[in-house]
């Protein structure tokens, strides 16, 4: 059991903060993550991810904490994105990506700023790449409270949600809010996005975000279980990425540990291509569409 | 800042810009904004593996923006390519941090390889850069009617003996290309903007092809400059100015576009669709 | 909710509806009524206004002038008393959602929180799966069905809330011969046995002539409704359109075609109005 745990592992005090932290945001990722999916807004989960490295060195520039930075920008990102709405979706791509532009221009500026007047080179990794284990322990009310409010939206959204993503028509037809619906959900996703980025980096938090949840949607066919699967796979990768990111100590380069966000977005992409092996060969056939049409005839 | 190693910045620059102009055209075209997003991040990876070995940068990045272009176009043949080419793209991140986690010069080196620098390209690297760029724009031309063809009619294309496949690879590697040289000074995370913005704006302002195309071109000279130039006197990073300028161009394009369609022109023909 | 429905009972009444959109007059005072356990087609091309109709009789669409009666009182707002099937449900197949996961959604996915999962619940989506014929593929994927197969789930789907009405937006587009007489046949087979008010609409009324009850013809915001035999004559749909148009029946078939002296119709496989942009 020494071998596997490195030494004065369970007694860490960060490695318990990062494990509680972990351990929440990767379940509040998971499931925000498939509705995500699922609503195809996977981009906007990216974009929102990498503007919260704007809002959080843009925090620190203000001497802020950088989790009010993040949940700052996320909310106001999502409040523009509501407020444009949906247009033709080449259009809607195009005017994001500039946008992001601009706001990852000023995540440049701001970080450089950081770093020459608070003589602080760390800055830049923290927010980019996270910093679970330098997690402040007066931060975890904080954050598990954040979570909690995310993962309640959901929750308490959840047959709403399911049916405006199935059909917004349907739903409106049915008298389903489906604009204060859209609403609620941008919400939970710009907070779940947020308390990732605190974890493993503004700009890792997509791994989190989708990663558990394709995942998820590949292994079973029902909303309940892809929810419940989806933060399983979340909490698990999260554990193992701290172990191994403590044991990493003593690998090389030595004395200074392989980053725990590395150990995420690899474990993530793991996991994933696990879950495409069974099901589709790893050469496509010439006409991708004949072959789904042709399992219909099977009478799959 | 016209003397000495800003010579070499001036030149890479310009040559660096027609290549996004030119290019740029196409990735709008073909809405593979995506791939521009995807790619520079795993050049990002490659410098930082190259700059642990010790290694020329230049070479780390076209190896891995090579390898990483020719599997994001591999797995987006392979349907639902979206959650797969979006954590690919995590995980070169990821690489990237990794590999200058274990290098001494972490922030740095981290910092200019993202958002760019303005001492980015050594007088060594100037001559492969000035001949990739080269190779780019004369491959584009080259190839300019065919990658039409498959970008705007991929069938058509396909009838008349342009796989649309092979243009894909063709056009995906050139943006490695396009990438390997631009990483080193506008940085891997605003290198797509460079990309997107400048055509997005002449789109905007013109259907025509090699309008928008050489539009495309003059609107990256002048970002790429002005953002040098700035970045020299301010000491703030490239990648701030080449994101903001990118973002206002392609509003002041969009206002100038809707400003003329407001004018009431002979020509107007009711162009809704019946009902 | 149990259909204490009469045959023939009104279930829908609008009288003298317009609606304008964007400064153009897309409904002029239009008026018909739907009864129950009666299947009606609401007929036109794309464009004249059908569209509309359905999105004012779901409150979506507020009617600017003329009024609308359901069920014996007048209706402002919506209410859920109306199953609706839209024409596309673009259904992406990793959804998370099995085919009787979506029936289930039309009994209770408008309510907030989590399903407690219960064996009457479970019954009515087994009897309705069984109604439409889909308890074989109860279990799939609903992104991986074929077109005929989503479709009928929809219909479990809007009927399991017993809805007094159904509306039905181009349920055939798309669907094989095969496919198109199996959907017309189930859905004239469940308005006369829960005695539910039908409206589909089509471009084509040929799919529907064996079943329909009553049609609705629409043209240029403008509707005459009543039998087909009343309604598909010369001089009803000339007076619609505003100009000749004619009508031919050859065989079970029956096309409308634009005047001489015009590029006439179309195919022979669809009656097809042709919307004039001069009339809207």
């Amino acid at each position: 059991m020494g071998f596997v745990f490195g030494p004065g592992f369970f007694q860490s005090s960060p490695v318990q903060v990062a494990l509680i932290v972990g351990t929440v945001v990767s379940v509040v990722s998971g499931v925000v993550g498939v509705f995500t999916v699922v609503r195809g807004q996977s981009f906007t989960g990216h974009a929102l991810a990498d503007l919260g490295a704007t809002g959080g060195s843009g925090a620190f520039l203000l001497g802020v904490n950088q989790l009010l930075g993040f949940v700052a920008i996320a909310a106001v990102a999502a409040g523009a994105i509501e407020l444009v709405g949906l247009r033709r979706p080449r259009g809607r791509d195009l005017a994001t990506g500039v946008v992001l532009g601009a706001g990852l221009g000023l995540a440049a500026l701001f970080l450089y700023l950081d770093t020459t007047f608070s003589n602080t080179t760390g800055a830049s990794i923290t927010i980019l790449f996270g910093s679970l284990f330098a997690i402040d322990s007066s931060l975890v009310p904080v954050i598990v409270a954040l979570s909690v409010i995310s993962l309640g939206t959901v929750l308490v959204l959840y047959r709403m949600l399911l049916f405006s993503s199935l059909s917004s028509d349907m739903a409106a037809a049915r008298a389903v809010p489906v604009r204060a619906v859209g609403v609620g959900y941008l919400v939970a996703l710009a907070l779940a996005v947020s308390l990732s980025a605190m974890t493993i980096g503004a700009v890792l938090s997509t791994a989190l975000l989708i990663g558990p949840a394709a995942c998820a949607l590949r292994l079973t066919r029902r909303p309940g279980p892809a929810l419940a699967l989806a933060a399983l796979i979340g909490v698990v990768v999260t554990w193992l990425s701290i172990l191994l990111a403590y044991d990493s100590y003593y690998w090389p380069p030595g004395g200074r540990g392989w980053p725990v966000s590395f150990f995420v977005v690899a474990l993530v992409f793991t996991f994933y291509l696990l879950t495409q092996v069974p099901v589709r060969g790893w050469f496509p056939r010439r006409d991708p569409g004949r072959s789904s049409a042709n399992r219909r005839l099977e009478g799959r | 800042m016209f003397s000495g190693f800003m010579v070499t910045t001036w030149l890479a620059a310009t040559m660096v810009a027609v290549v996004a102009g030119v290019l740029g055209f196409f990735i709008v075209l073909r809405g593979a904004a995506f791939i521009a997003h995807a790619v520079p991040n795993g050049a990002f990876a490659g410098a930082a593996a190259a700059s642990l070995l010790g290694l020329s940068s230049l070479l780390g990045l076209g190896i891995f923006a090579v390898g990483g272009a020719l599997s994001i176009s591999w797995l987006s043949r392979r349907g639902r390519h979206d959650v797969v080419t979006a954590l690919a793209l995590v995980l070169m991140l990821g690489l990237g941090a990794l590999f200058l986690s274990m290098s001494e010069e972490y922030a740095s080196e981290m910092f200019s390889l993202l958002f760019g620098d303005v001492v980015g390209v050594s007088s060594a690297e100037l001559l492969p850069i000035l001949g990739l760029g080269v190779a780019c724009v004369a491959a584009t031309l080259v190839l300019f009617r065919p990658l039409m063809l498959s970008s705007v009619m991929p069938d058509a294309g396909d009838a008349r003996g342009v796989r649309a496949g092979r243009m894909e690879v063709c056009f995906v590697l050139l943006v490695a290309l396009a990438t390997t040289m631009t990483v080193p000074i506008v940085g891997a995370f605003l290198m797509f903007s460079l990309m997107i913005a400048p055509a997005a704006a002449a789109r905007s302002l013109t259907a025509r092809p090699e309008l928008a195309m050489g539009l495309a071109v003059g609107i990256a000279l002048l970002i790429v400059w002005m953002s040098i130039a700035l970045s020299y006197l301010s000491g703030w990073p490239i990648g701030f100015f080449v994101g903001m300028l990118g973002a206002s161009s392609y509003g002041v394009a969009r206002g100038f576009a809707s400003y003329l369609q407001s004018r009431p022109t002979q020509r107007q023909v009711a162009s809704e669709p019946i009902g | 909710m149990d259909a204490t429905r009469i045959d023939g009972e009104e279930v829908l009444k609008l009288e003298e509806v317009s609606v304008w959109l964007s400064g153009r007059q897309v409904l002029r005072e239009i008026s018909f009524t739907l009864r129950a356990a009666e299947m009606t087609g609401l007929i036109g091309s794309n464009g004249a206004g059908k569209t509309t109709i359905f999105r004012v009789i779901l409150g979506l669409q507020r009617a600017s002038e003329g009024r609308i009666w359901m069920s014996g009182r007048t209706r402002s707002g919506r209410q859920p008393a109306i199953g609706y099937v839209p024409q596309t449900v673009v259904l992406d197949p990793d959804m998370p959602l099995r085919a009787r996961d979506v029936v289930g959604l039309g009994l209770d996915g408008q309510r907030i929180g989590i399903p407690l999962p219960s064996r009457h619940r479970r019954q009515l989506i087994d009897e309705m799966l069984q109604q439409v014929d889909a308890t074989h593929f109860a279990n799939a994927r609903v992104g991986r069905l074929s077109g005929g197969e989503q479709r009928r789930i929809l219909i479990a789907h809007a009927l399991i809330s017993r809805p007094a009405l159904l509306l039905l937006d181009e349920p055939l587009i798309n669907l094989d011969i095969r496919s198109e007489h199996e959907v017309v046949a189930l859905l004239s087979r469940i308005a006369k046995e829960q005695r539910i008010a039908v409206l589909i609409s089509a471009h084509d009324m040929n799919p529907l002539l064996p079943a329909m009850d009553r049609i609705i013809y629409v043209a240029g915001g403008r509707t005459a409704s009543g039998t087909t035999e009343e309604v598909v004559q010369t001089e009803v749909l000339s007076k619609l359109y505003g100009r000749q148009v004619d009508v031919i029946r050859l065989r079970n078939r029956v096309l409308v075609v634009s005047g001489s002296d015009e590029t006439s119709a179309t195919d022979h496989e669809h009656a097809h109005a042709i919307a004039d942009p001069g009339l809207v």
